[in-house]
C-alpha cells in the first residue's frame, strides 16, 4: 500500500471516530425534536458533560466514574430545559440558547476554578478485539477505535427500533406531530417529551464525554466550539430520522478529517478555508436537503389543551 | 391480555347533574342536566358558544366540572383524563379529527395502547382486529394506508374505529356532519344505525336541524349554556327546536325577491392554476355570473374552490385563462385594482385573510381605503373620517363591539364577520366573492349574511356564493355550479338541484344526464 493508501485509510478512520460525539448529540435531539421540542441547548450540555466527565476522571482515575458524572449533568440539564419547554413553555429557540451561554460559561469558570491548566488523562480505552482488530485495513478503519465509538453507532438502530416498533416510537412521534390527538388517547405529551429531552441531555453530555475523555483525552474552554450546533443541523440534515443523522454525521465528520489531513501535509490550501470547508459544507447541504424533508409538526410548538 | 379493553363494561346509562363549567369571563356550562340511555341516540343541539362541547369534553375527561356530578351505569365518577372516560366506554370523535397523519391507521388505532408483544408493538395484530371491526359496523378502511392520504369521510371512519377499539359503548360524536358530502353523511347515520342495533350508544352533536331529526330518539338544547329543554324526536320539528336554539322565531327560507338577471358582471374563462404545493387546482375552469344573479359553487373542501376565489379576487395568478370584471379584461390586474373597479371579496379563511386580528375595529373598516381621502389627507391618517364611518358601520350592520377602537381578535366569530361583511359591501360593489360566508357562524349571523347577500343581489350585484353547505346554496342561489377537483362538473338552474343530485356531482359522479 502505499502513501495515498495510507493516507486514505487516515482520513477514513478518523471520520468514522470524529462521528462519535455528533451521533450522540444527534441522535439524541433526533429523539426529542420527534416528540415536538426543538432543543438548542445542546452545545451547552456538550460542554458541561465534557467537563463534568474529564474532571471525575482527572481526579479519581475512573473513567467510568466519569461517564456517569456526565450523564447525571446532562439528566440535569435535561430536566430544566423540560421545565423550561413543558411546564414554563417557554419559547424554545430562545431558552436553549440561553442553555448554551449557561454551560459555556459555567464549563469556563469550573475550569478555571478546578483545573486551571490543560491537563489530559489516559481516557476511555481503545477496543482491542483478538482477531478484528490485527486484520489488514479493516482492523485500522473499524476495530481500533475507543469503546465509545462503537456506543455512539450502536445508539443509531436502537434509536430508529425505538422510534419505529415500539408502543414508545409511537407515542413520541405522535407528541411530536399532534399533540391534541396523543392527548385525546390518554397520552401524557408532558411525560413523553420530558422522557426524550431528558434523554437528550443525557446523550448530548455523553457525546461532550466523548469528545473529552473518548477522542482527545483533555479539556479546555469552549472545546466544542459549534460542534453541539452542528449536531442539530445535522437532525434536519437527517430528515429527523436516526439513519438520515448517521449519514450526515460521517460526511460532516470526514469532510473535517479530510481538512485536518490536507493542514498535516501542508498541502497548498489556506488553513482557513480548509477549516471551514466543513462549514460551508453543512450550508450547502442543508440548504438543498431540508426543501425536501417535513419537521415534526408541532416541533417547536408548547402544548397546551386548548 | 387478548384484545386490551375486552373488559370494558357496557355503558348502560349515563347521567350528568347539575354540571357548571366556568372559563375566564363566561359560564360555558351553567347547571345542565343531561342523561344518556344504551341504544339510543341522543342529539346535543345548540348555537356556537352555546356549550354543547364543553359539556361532552366533560363527560370525555378533557375538562373537569366546578360543579356537578356524572354517574355511568348508576355509580358517581370522576375524569382526572380522557383515559379515565376511555376505562368507562366512553369514546370521543372530535370536531376536528384528532389523527396523526404521518402515521398509519393501524399506528393511530394503537397509540398509547399497550402492546401485547411488550416492548415491540403488535401493529399486525392491531390490523387484523380494525378489519374485522370494520366489517362488524360497516366501516371498511385499509389498517395500513397513511392518515394523510385518506379523505375526510374515511379519515372519521378512522376516529369512529379508534374509539370503538378502545372498547367503547358510549360515543360521542362533535359535530360529525360539518365535513361530509351528503352520501357521507348518509353513510354515517347507518352506522350509527348499526351501532346503536347492537347496543352501543350515541351522543350527536350538531347545529343542522334536519340531521338531528332524523337520526336521534331525544334531542337536547343548550343555549347560552343553560339547558333549554329534553324532547324526544319524533314529538317536536323544526321551528319548535330553532326557537329553543336562538330564542325568538326564525325563518328558514329566506325571502327571495324576484329579480331579473342583468349583463354578465363576472366571467372566468377556461382558468387553470395552481395550489400552493404546485398540484394542478385548476383544470379549466369557466363561469359566468350576471348582475342581480346569486350563482353558488358547491363542493367538497379542497376542490379548487379556495383557488378560484383567490383568482378572481387577484391573489393567485391563473396559469392559463382570463377573468373578466364589468366586461374588462383584468387578469393582469392587481388585487386593489380589481376592489377598485368594484369587486368585494369575503375570503373562505376571514381570521387570516378577511381581518388583521390584532387591529382595531376603524382599522380594519379602512384596510382597502386607508390611503385615501377622507381617511387620508397628504399621507396622514384621519382619526375623525375613520372615527365617524366606523360608527356609521357598527350601526349598519348591527357589530356588537365594546366600540371601533377594540381589536378585532375580541369579538365573535360572527362579529368579525359582520366587520369583513360592512368593509366591503359599504363599498357598494357591483361583483361579490363570497367564501363559506357563513361557515362555524350560528343561526342568528348566518341569517344576517344571507339577508345581506340578497340585499346585493336585489341591487343588482353579481355574487357568487361558494359554500360547502348545501342547504346555504340551495336557499340562496339562482344557478348553481358544482366543482370537483378543480372543473366544473355541471351548472344546474336552482329549481332543478336536490341534494342528491349535487352530492352525486360533487362526489365527482359523472355529468347528471338529463
Amino acid at each position: 500500500m502505499g502513501d495515498w493508501g495510507h493516507i486514505l485509510l487516515g482520513v477514513l478512520a478518523s471520520g468514522i471516530r470524529l462521528a462519535t460525539p455528533y451521533l450522540y448529540a444527534g441522535i439524541g435531539e433526533t429523539l426529542g425534536q420527534r416528540s415536538g421540542v426543538l432543543n438548542l441547548g445542546v452545545e451547552g450540555q456538550m460542554l458541561l458533560g465534557a467537563f463534568a466527565a474529564f474532571y471525575v476522571t482527572y481526579r479519581t482515575g475512573n473513567v467510568l466514574g466519569g461517564l456517569l458524572a456526565a450523564a447525571l449533568v446532562g439528566l440535569l440539564m435535561g430536566l430544566a430545559m423540560a421545565f423550561v419547554s413543558v411546564n414554563l413553555q417557554a419559547e424554545q429557540g430562545i431558552s436553549g440558547i440561553g442553555f448554551y451561554l449557561f454551560g459555556l460559561g459555567l464549563s469556563d469558570l469550573l475550569f478555571q476554578k478546578l483545573l486551571g491548566t490543560v491537563d489530559s488523562v489516559r481516557g476511555v480505552p481503545d477496543a482491542v478485539i483478538p482477531g478484528l482488530s490485527d486484520l489488514p485495513v479493516l482492523g485500522e478503519l473499524l476495530f481500533r477505535h475507543n469503546w465509545m465509538v462503537y456506543g455512539a453507532y450502536a445508539l443509531v438502530p436502537l434509536a430508529w427500533f425505538v422510534l419505529n416498533k415500539t408502543p414508545w416510537g409511537l407515542m413520541i412521534k405522535a407528541a411530536g406531530e399532534n399533540p391534541h390527538a396523543a392527548d385525546s388517547l390518554g397520552v401524557s405529551v408532558a411525560r413523553v417529551r420530558y422522557a426524550t429531552v431528558t434523554l437528550g441531555g443525557v446523550l448530548s453530555a455523553i457525546g461532550g464525554a466523548s469528545l473529552s475523555v473518548g477522542l482527545l483525552k483533555i479539556f479546555q474552554q469552549n472545546m466544542t466550539s459549534g460542534l453541539g450546533f452542528i449536531a442539530v443541523a445535522l437532525v434536519y440534515f437527517g430528515g429527523w430520522r436516526p439513519v438520515g443523522v448517521l449519514l450526515g454525521a460521517l460526511l460532516f465528520s470526514l469532510v473535517n478529517a479530510l481538512q485536518l489531513w490536507v493542514q498535516v501535509l501542508g498541502l497548498p490550501i489556506p488553513a482557513d478555508f480548509a477549516v471551514m470547508a466543513p462549514y460551508v459544507l453543512t450550508i450547502v447541504v442543508l440548504v438543498i436537503v431540508v426543501q425536501r424533508a417535513r419537521p415534526p409538526a408541532a416541533l417547536a410548538r408548547p402544548f397546551e389543551r386548548e | 391480555m387478548a384484545t386490551p379493553f375486552s373488559a370494558t363494561p357496557k355503558v348502560q346509562s349515563v347521567v350528568m347533574r347539575g354540571i357548571v363549567k366556568r372559563f375566564p369571563g363566561v359560564v360555558a356550562n351553567d347547571h345542565v342536566d343531561f342523561d344518556v340511555h344504551q341504544g339510543e341516540v341522543h342529539a346535543l343541539l345548540g348555537e356556537n358558544g352555546a356549550g354543547k362541547s364543553t359539556l361532552m369534553k366533560i363527560l370525555y375527561g378533557l375538562y373537569q366540572p366546578d360543579e356537578g356530578e356524572i354517574q355511568v351505569n348508576g355509580r358517581p365518577v370522576t375524569f382526572a383524563s380522557p383515559l379515565d372516560a376511555i376505562r368507562c366506554g366512553i369514546g370521543m370523535v372530535h370536531q376536528h379529527f384528532m389523527l396523526v397523519e404521518t402515521l398509519t391507521v393501524a399506528e393511530n388505532v394503537a397509540l398509547g395502547l399497550p402492546s401485547s408483544r411488550g416492548f415491540v408493538t403488535d401493529l399486525e395484530r392491531v390490523a387484523a382486529r380494525l378489519r374485522a371491526l370494520g366489517e362488524q359496523y360497516g366501516l371498511p378502511v385499509d389498517p395500513h394506508a397513511r392518515v394523510w392520504q385518506l379523505s375526510v369521510g374515511q379519515q372519521q371512519r378512522v376516529e369512529i374505529l379508534k374509539v370503538l377499539y378502545r372498547g367503547a359503548s358510549l360515543l360521542i360524536l362533535d359535530e360529525p356532519t360539518a365535513v361530509l358530502t351528503p352520501q357521507e353523511v348518509e353513510d354515517l347515520f347507518r352506522v350509527i344505525r348499526q351501532m346503536v342495533g347492537r347496543g352501543h350508544s350515541v351522543v350527536f352533536i350538531s347545529h343542522k336541524l334536519h340531521e338531528v331529526l332524523s337520526i336521534s330518539d331525544r334531542i337536547t338544547v343548550l343555549r347560552d349554556g343553560r339547558k333549554v329543554g329534553t324532547v324526544r324526536a319524533a314529538a317536536t320539528n323544526k321551528a319548535e327546536l330553532a326557537r329553543w336554539m336562538v330564542g325568538r322565531e326564525v325563518t328558514f327560507r329566506p325571502e327571495k325577491a324576484p329579480v331579473t338577471p342583468g349583463p354578465v358582471r363576472l366571467a372566468v374563462e377556461d382558468v387553470h392554476a395552481r395550489s400552493d404545493r404546485g398540484t394542478p387546482a385548476l383544470v379549466g375552469v369557466s363561469l359566468a355570473v350576471r348582475g342581480g344573479e346569486i350563482v353558488g359553487l358547491a363542493g367538497v373542501s379542497g376542490n379548487g374552490q379556495r383557488e378560484l376565489a383567490e383568482v378572481i379576487a387577484g391573489l393567485r395568478p391563473p396559469t392559463q385563462g382570463r377573468v373578466r370584471l364589468l366586461g374588462r379584461d383584468v387578469t393582469a390586474w392587481p388585487a386593489d385594482a380589481r376592489a377598485d373597479l368594484g369587486l368585494a371579496y369575503i375570503p373562505e379563511e376571514r381570521m387570516r385573510d378577511g381581518v388583521i386580528l390584532p387591529f382595531s375595529v376603524a382599522e380594519n373598516f379602512i384596510l382597502r381605503d386607508h390611503f385615501k381621502p377622507p381617511f387620508a389627507r397628504r399621507g396622514i391618517l384621519q382619526p375623525q373620517a375613520i372615527l365617524a364611518h366606523s360608527q356609521a358601520l357598527i350601526r349598519a350592520y348591527q357589530i356588537k363591539t365594546p366600540g371601533p377602537e377594540t381589536p378585532v381578535q375580541h369579538l365573535s366569530g360572527g362579529n368579525i364577520q359582520k366587520v369583513v361583511l360592512a368593509r366591503e359591501l359599504a363599498r357598494a360593489p357591483q361583483v361579490i366573492v363570497a367564501a363559506q360566508p357563513t361557515r362555524g357562524l350560528d343561526i342568528g349571523a348566518t341569517e344576517y349574511v344571507h339577508a345581506q347577500l340578497l340585499q346585493q343581489r336585489a341591487a343588482g350585484a353579481a355574487v357568487l356564493l361558494i359554500s360547502e353547505d348545501l342547504d346555504e346554496i340551495l336557499a340562496l342561489a339562482d344557478r348553481i355550479a358544482v366543482i370537483y377537483e378543480g372543473r366544473i362538473m355541471d351548472v344546474l338552474p336552482a329549481a332543478e338541484a336536490d341534494p342528491q343530485r349535487l352530492g352525486l356531482l360533487m362526489a365527482g359522479v359523472a355529468r347528471a344526464t338529463g
